[in-house]
């Protein structure tokens, strides 16, 4: 039998319309109103692993991304049947809808997003703001844990190809946009890691030939919420030069931040094509014999590899 | 009470632990993260940045007349694990001699278990406090 998909109501926020896919965030006050209706669940995604317990949501489960979304072995993300065991264990079913919230203007809540799109979760929004605005507005925090009765979530094979990109796919995509969201350091190639930590870096610095250098965060207001239509544009198309219709990659170092950006130019800005690169700049800084550009020009692009 | 195990207790403390119980004392930890004294809340500027770690956090350690090692650590409520792995050091570290400070494992985090909760980039940053602690005695005892 199939289950009926009832999405819990759209946030119908004026903040929220502009946007080409806003049923893709809801707004504090909108989930604050929703709380503890049948079919929403609330997930908090952190890159602070301990953050959630200090204090949460009210009915807001946690979700972390280094020790529950990453295969512990493989470096790939969960696959099906883990999936499938991990959101059981959430009480998570495949009708509900997921509203993700997080702390660093949700970076790791979109990130979050994008793994639970590559199994094609339907109903997954973004809380506006995340974690921060929630608290800066001085809602309710909570250290309790309510215990979850686990659900029978199915086994959902991923799909990679449409959201995913590896690196055959990137070599095969030049002539179209990149976008590298990382520092403007670690683009120009000056820093290839964090200070004193080359284990957690790649042996060689710069960027992929043609990216665009447009830092995540640029995306983001000071109060965390998601730039306005108008100032998105601005940066991706006026800035990057990305038209309607392109066919874009995005990356980072691990694919984190560039799944902020990933989330953006799909469901704020409307573009079909968008595809995050996970293995990202420790993968293609490490790599033998691809191109690297240093400094601050994108450089040309190469012929596509296909 | 001697604090001469701390360090082991420590270990062994972590070590039987599952991979959710470890978080769950390393909140405790960050929970009794002791307050700055007065002299170093007054005055910022005395205290080192851990440039490695994600979120800021400064340190300052202080040697008594017998070389026996004081640390203070303060990081904000919002940076929860950075916060414990500074009192994890104090609890392991705090009055104890130079030597012993200069003695502790590189691999104290690994030793804990940490490792397999927290991710690498966070355990970088507790390896650069270990390593910003003893170059302060380092300095201090000359």
């Amino acid at each position: 039998m199939k289950a009926i998909f009832m999405p819990v109501a759209f946030d119908n926020s004026p903040s929220l319309s502009e946007y080409a896919h806003p049923e893709a965030l809801v707004t504090t006050e909108w989930l604050a109103a929703n709380l503890g209706t049948e079919g929403l669940v609330v997930l908090e995604s952190d890159e602070d692993v301990l953050l959630y317990s200090t204090g949460h949501i009210p009915t807001a489960r946690k979700i972390d991304w280094f020790t529950e979304l990453n295969d512990d072995v493989l470096r790939d993300y969960l696959d099906g049947e883990q999936f499938a065991a991990l959101l059981s264990s959430k009480g998570v079913k495949r009708t509900d809808t997921v509203v993700l919230y997080g702390d660093k203007s949700n970076w790791w809540a979109a990130y979050a997003l994008w793994v639970f799109k590559l199994f094609g979760h339907q109903d997954v929004r973004l809380l506006n703001g995340g974690r921060d605005k929630w608290i800066s507005e001085g809602r309710e925090l909570t250290r309790d844990v309510d215990a979850v009765a686990p659900s029978e979530y199915p086994v959902i094979e991923r799909q990679d190809a449409e959201i995913r990109a590896f690196r055959d796919d990137v070599l095969a995509h030049f002539g179209n946009p990149l976008i590298d969201v990382r520092s403007p350091q670690e683009y120009t190639g000056e820093r290839t890691h964090m200070p004193d930590y080359p284990q957690e870096g790649a042996l060689r610095g710069g960027h992929i030939p043609s990216a665009q250098s447009v830092p995540w965060a640029k995306a983001a207001n000071d109060d965390k919420t998601f730039k306005s239509l108008a100032d998105l544009k601005a940066l991706y198309f006026d800035g990057a030069g990305i038209k309607e219709g392109d066919n874009v990659i995005a990356y980072c170092r691990i694919g984190e931040r560039s799944s902020h950006t990933w989330f953006v130019l799909k469901y704020l800005l409307g573009l079909k094509n968008v595809r995050n690169y996970d293995g990202s700049w420790t993968e293609w800084g490490s790599l033998v014999g691809v191109p690297i550009v240093k400094g601050e020009e994108a450089g040309a692009a190469p012929a596509p590899k296909r | 009470m001697s604090r001469t195990d701390s360090i082991q207790e420590l270990i062994a403390d972590f070590g039987e632990l599952s991979k959710n119980d470890k978080l769950n004392l390393l909140l405790e930890f960050s929970d009794n993260l002791p307050d700055l004294p007065a002299r170093y809340a007054d005055h910022p500027d005395l205290l080192e940045r851990v440039e490695e770690c994600q979120s800021p956090v400064y340190l300052f350690v202080e040697l008594d007349d017998a070389n026996d090692v004081h640390l203070f650590f303060t990081a904000p409520a919002e940076a929860p694990t950075t916060r414990g792995f500074a009192s994890v050091l104090h609890e392991a570290l705090d009055g104890r001699s130079a030597e012993t400070v200069l003695n502790l494992n590189p691999d104290f985090p690994d030793l804990l278990g940490l490792t397999e909760a927290v991710s690498p980039l966070r355990i970088n940053g507790m390896r650069a406090m270990i390593a910003r602690i003893k170059r302060q005695v380092r300095e201090k005892l000359v």
